[in-house]
């Protein structure tokens, strides 16, 4: 399937070695194209064998034990903490807190520093690009708090309006939330500047990296966002397993989120004091075989390399996006593959989405169809659902090949 | 697999027969599928002695979700509405000739729900009513 003179990147034939899923037969003849990475990335045998590995070796509970199991997984379980940390480059690895998902992640600030801070009228800066784990709480705390909400507009292009946010900013915003990288039309936003603008109008920035982390490098001390969340499943790591990170001072200055073991320093029958940075947060037993697989999949990322794997996806990007901009009846959303990463969202004339999915699925072929939690933006471009493919570090130009067949089939079966 | 796409399906949802509106009516309900946004009205004639004389779907959706419904309102035509309360979920694929996975058996059994809850007189569709 792969010659030797494709001018990747990376190199393909060894990278889906590692990744045993993709060899799947799906009926007789019908190999797995997995282009649905945006939705889970599959993961590859380190991580698989790590978390295996884990449970055959070292299963223990982790902080109180002495026993050597016990210190064997605290170990293991930190260790991820101290590779994560430092792949995103935050200056302790204190700053890494473990929770379930990037919408745990969102939640937790809701719940703990946005309670604790938004008064009723406070502004708070979303998009109108936002999955619905960044809207839907502050939906909730809207209706708890009444603070209020307003959005930066996305243009016809898929680009976030940036001169609307200026002057959202002159509303004196206590919080922006906005995404890195939209999980739809593929969007990477100037993150950098958006904050810095932020900052100089005195607000909080919460940054949602669900989509960002996986495929770009991602820099805390650059950025320097105060909350940035993401999920482990979907940069090749377990699911089940997420990251809030967060600025040291303002994770001290808040309080704890939920309350049980492992986030008390000491409890009276009455009365309990909160744990350091970053147990705090970590009530009762984590997700720590999901840990060990998180530590293993951010050494894979790295190894690889992150500019390596941004660089391959763009080329992958570029391609899809050309090859499907030439199919009739292909409408495509978002930007030029320039300013995206690897996601493709489109419409096929006279053919619902859920039907494109259905029939590229007899091929093998993985897409997602719907409104990918993001039905606000959908309701903003007038359509109900759209079809998504997404590339990641395993994808190459001849699945992109078998998607463009795909819909072919599709169009001539409703033709 | 391949019978999910299989011609009549596939006419249905590109020619149906029973698309559009009736006014007046005497039923009329509507419902989406928050899954996917898929929406189907469905208005309803019904004479004094409680039959069905005419029937019309409207909405949007994928070719299960639409074709189904065609299906369905050709079938209840003529019908009491005692009858049409019993339509149950195997009614449906019986109609569509069909096996289908979780997912898409929300599609197909969208308009059965809409249909119910009208004959029913419910505020809200409940997937109780396609069990």
């Amino acid at each position: 399937m792969f010659t030797s003179n494709d001018p990747m990147t990376l190199n393909l034939i060894e990278i889906r070695k590692d990744f045993p899923i993709l060899d799947r037969e799906l009926r007789p003849g019908v190999r797995l194209t997995y282009l649905d990475t945006t939705a889970t990335a599959q993961k590859p045998l380190a991580v698989i064998n790590a978390m295996d590995d884990f449970y055959r070796r070292s299963n223990a509970n982790i902080h109180r034990g002495v026993h050597t199991l016990a210190e064997e997984a605290t170990t293991l379980y930190e260790n991820a903490r101290e590779r994560i940390a430092k792949f995103i480059n935050a200056e302790s690895a204190r700053q890494v807190i473990y929770t379930r998902n990037t919408t745990e992640s969102i939640n937790l600030v809701a719940y703990t520093w946005a309670r604790a801070n938004l008064k009723p009228g406070d502004l708070v800066i979303l998009t109108e690009m936002e999955h619905h784990s960044n809207l839907v709480p502050w939906h909730m705390l809207q209706a708890e708090r009444g603070i209020e909400l307003d959005f930066i507009p996305v243009t016809q292009d898929g680009l976030l309006d940036l001169v609307t946010y200026g002057m959202l900013l002159e509303r004196n915003p206590k919080l922006v939330s906005f995404t890195h990288m939209s999980n739809v039309l593929g969007t990477i936003n100037p993150a950098a500047e958006m904050i810095r603008l932020a900052h100089e109008a005195g607000a909080i920035v919460l940054v949602d990296g669900a989509q960002s982390v996986p495929h770009l490098k991602v820099d805390m001390q650059a950025l320097d966002a105060d909350f940035y969340a993401f999920s482990a499943h979907k940069m090749c790591g377990p699911t089940g397993i997420g990251v809030l990170y967060g600025k040291t001072a303002l994770l001290e200055s808040m309080p704890p989120f939920l309350g049980g073991g492992d986030m008390i320093k000491e409890v009276k029958l009455r009365s309990f004091r909160a744990n350091t940075l970053p147990h705090k947060f970590e009530a009762g037993t984590p997700a720590i075989a999901e840990a060990v697989g998180f530590g293993v999949a951010v050494d894979y990322l790295t190894n690889l390399g992150m500019d390596n794997i941004a660089a391959h996806e763009h080329e992958i990007t570029e391609y899809a996006l050309e090859r499907l901009e030439e199919i009739p009846g292909v409408k495509l959303f978002g930007p030029s593959a320039d300013k995206k990463g690897g996601v493709a969202s489109f419409t096929l004339e006279g053919v619902h989405p859920h039907d494109v999915a259905q029939i590229l699925d007899r091929d093998g072929i993985a897409v997602r169809a719907g409104h990918h939690c993001a039905q606000p933006l959908h309701e903003k471009f007038g359509i109900p659902a759209t079809s998504r493919a997404s590339f990641y570090l395993y994808n190459t130009k001849e699945e992109v090949d078998l998607l463009v067949n795909g819909i072919y089939t599709v169009k001539k079966m409703f033709g | 697999m391949d019978d999910l796409y299989r011609e009549v399906i596939i006419e249905h949802y590109k020619n149906p027969s029973y698309r559009g509106k009736l006014d007046p009516h005497d039923i009329s309900f509507a419902d989406n599928n928050p899954l996917c946004g898929d929406h189907i009205q469905i208005d309803l004639r019904v004479s004094p002695d409680g039959v069905v004389t005419d029937a019309r779907f409207d909405g949007h959706g994928c070719a299960i979700s639409q074709a189904s419904a065609d299906l369905l309102i050709e079938s209840i035509i003529g019908k009491p509405l005692e009858e049409v309360k019993k339509l149950n979920k195997e009614s449906v694929l019986e109609l569509l000739g069909i096996e289908l996975g979780p997912v898409r058996l929300k599609c197909a059994l969208l308009s059965l729900k809409v249909l119910k809850a009208g004959v029913y007189g419910l505020q809200e569709a409940s997937d109780s009513l396609v069990e």
